[in-house]
């Protein structure tokens, strides 16, 4: 089965306040489907509902075929879940609640001591072992919930932002562990770093307000971006700067023409998202100016997601 | 499997905190005193526990909410709950897993009572069937205890609100079967109130019990009342599970 998650209108209401408002999408195997969003945007609630752990007002969710309310032990027998701040029992080890979390998954015997080592490695455990949750810091009690969410080799990985309070060289292996395990599993993440979803992503969701507000892969929400393919130019006199504005204002395709904060940097947005490399080439050498670098821009995350999730 | 597993970890769970030999050493020593000076175990020239067992209620009273005030508050501080209710088990697993690691805790500190049997029985020739039901009479009791408390502790994420709320609870409970609450619905209110009172209350049924009379209908009393607390427990484990 490709689709392992399923989701149909899922509605959370507290209260009056609606949290989830009518969500539905799936994610396959292979996929790694990042959560984008705002605080409050509804990213842990829907997680919540997709894990079992809060009932919806409204919808359904299936895991591996299994609705989440209806056959809720299968269900979550293939849900490896990191809830939001890693909660643990603070007076045990890492080792004691390793052992629990296998136990209760039921990996019993030999698999059991494999599995928990493979997770203790894949995390970088080894050296808090056996010293009490609560003497842990942020990072390593991270990396706990981390394990412990990883240890039954679970279809389904549902991590609500699992790099958060990670150090940068952390942050690099858990992304790696999470690209390296994506092929044969469904991956839901949340994140406030724009540049994960680049780096591990393979789609990417923007929740506002408790609905989709965009959904892609990274480079779809990129083309979002009025910078994406722009070009920009750096020249080595800046004395240019006025006449090679005019000039390239009339290049066919250009929407406009900016001059950046730097003197001599110029940058030329696209109509239609395509890139006007060529054309502003020409124009620099047709008016003999002298360029000393240019370049074509991506499209900026962090201003799509203002855009979007603003408006 | 899965409230083998769960009662597993709380049971051990209470030895890794202190909480669980400071319950043990006050647990004995209350039950000391109470036998020894306020119950005048020697004075009395008789070889039995009444003097040891009559004191149990109150000693619950406020040591079993120690236990309880943590079950579920506590998880629902930490967040802790949202792991626990998201793995594979059932909420009357999880519910029942931490009930009876409670309970079987108490029946340690309760089993440790034993140099009290001993010494009764080097002073003189004690009724053992007894002190047999006297046992499992407060056993039954403790647990009517606890799963009172267990039903209140996921109502609060406080601590201390959950210890109160369980004594007071536990308090009309007990002294329900009491003199002083039965001579006030005496005289006035029908029979049939009064003995639905005292019907109600822990304490005309341990005291049946701990007498040694073995009736079908005070173990039925217990049994009951930890089920429906116990029901309650699912109940509002889940109603406040989200916030
Ligand atoms: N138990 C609850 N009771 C009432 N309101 C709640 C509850 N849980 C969440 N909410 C509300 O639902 C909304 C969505 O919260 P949620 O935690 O899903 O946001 P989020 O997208 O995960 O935000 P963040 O990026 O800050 O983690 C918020 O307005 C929050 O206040
Ligand atoms: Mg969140």
């Amino acid at each position: 089965m490709a689709e392992m998650i399923a989701i149909d209108g899922l509605t959370k209401r507290f209260g009056a306040h609606t949290a989830v408002d009518d969500i539905s999408f799936s994610v396959n195997r292979g996929e790694v489907l990042g959560f984008l969003g705002p605080n409050g945007a509804g990213k842990s609630t829907t997680m919540k509902m997709i894990t079992g752990f809060l009932a919806p007002t409204a919808g359904t969710a299936k895991v591996c075929g299994f609705d989440i309310q209806d056959s809720p032990i299968e269900a979550k027998k293939k849900i490896g879940y990191l809830p939001e701040g890693a909660p643990a029992y603070p007076d045990m080890t890492p080792a004691a609640f390793l052992d629990f979390i296998a136990r209760v998954r039921n990996v019993d015997g030999a698999l059991r001591k494999r599995r928990i080592a493979d997770a203790v490695e894949k995390t970088q455990l080894g050296e808090v072992l056996y010293q009490s949750i609560d003497t842990l810091s942020k990072g390593f009690k991270r990396r706990v919930g981390l394990a412990q969410a990883l240890l039954h080799d679970p279809e389904v990985l549902v991590l609500d932002e699992p790099t958060d309070g990670l150090d940068p060289n952390q942050k690099h292996e858990v992304r790696g562990l999470i690209k390296a395990m994506s092929y044969d599993k469904a991956i839901v993440i949340s994140t406030h770093i724009l540049e994960e979803v680049d780096a591990i992503c393979t789609r990417a969701m923007v929740i506002a307000g408790g609905r989709i507000v965009a959904d892609g892969t990274p480079v779809e929400l990129e083309q979002l971006s009025r910078h994406y393919n722009a070009v920009a130019v750096r020249l080595e006199d800046e004395a240019d700067t006025d006449a090679v504005k005019a000039a390239l204002e009339r290049v066919d395709g250009a929407l406009s023409v900016e001059a950046n904060k730097y003197a001599g940097v110029l940058t030329v947005y696209p109509k239609d998202a395509r890139s006007l490399i060529a054309e502003v080439g020409q124009v620099m050498r047709h008016g003999r100016w002298k360029v000393a670098e240019i370049r074509v821009e991506r499209g900026h995350l962090d201003e799509v997601f203002r855009r979007i999730t603003q408006a | 499997m899965g409230i083998y597993t769960i009662f597993r970890r709380e049971l051990t769970s209470y030895f890794l905190t202190p909480l669980a030999y400071i319950f043990i050493v006050i647990f004995l020593a209350m039950a000391g005193t109470f036998t020894f000076f306020v119950g005048n175990f020697f004075g009395r020239g008789q070889a039995d526990l009444q003097p040891f067992f009559q004191f149990h209620p109150w000693l619950y009273l406020f040591l079993i909410p120690a236990i309880t005030m943590r079950l579920w508050a506590e998880e629902r501080k930490t967040g802790s709950i949202e792991l626990l209710l998201t793995l594979p088990i059932s909420m009357t697993d999880a519910v029942l897993g931490k009930f009876l690691a409670a309970w079987c805790f108490t029946g340690i500190a309760l089993a440790l009572t034993f140099p009290m049997w001993i010494t009764v029985n080097i002073l003189g020739y004690p009724d053992n069937g007894a002190i047999v039901a006297g046992y499992a009479g407060s056993f039954l009791m403790a647990g009517s205890f606890l799963a009172v408390g267990a039903a209140i502790s996921p109502l609060t994420k406080n601590q201390v609100i959950a210890f109160v709320v369980t004594s007071v609870v536990c308090f009309v409970f007990t002294v329900g079967g009491t003199g002083v609450v039965l001579n006030f619905f005496t005289g006035w209110a029908p029979t049939l109130v009064v003995d639905t009172v005292a019907q109600m209350s822990f304490m005309t049924h341990f005291n049946a019990i701990s007498r040694g009379v073995i009736d079908a209908r005070d173990m039925v009393y217990f049994a009951s009342v930890i089920g429906f607390f116990l029901f309650a427990n699912v109940i509002f484990v889940d109603l406040k599970k989200a916030g």
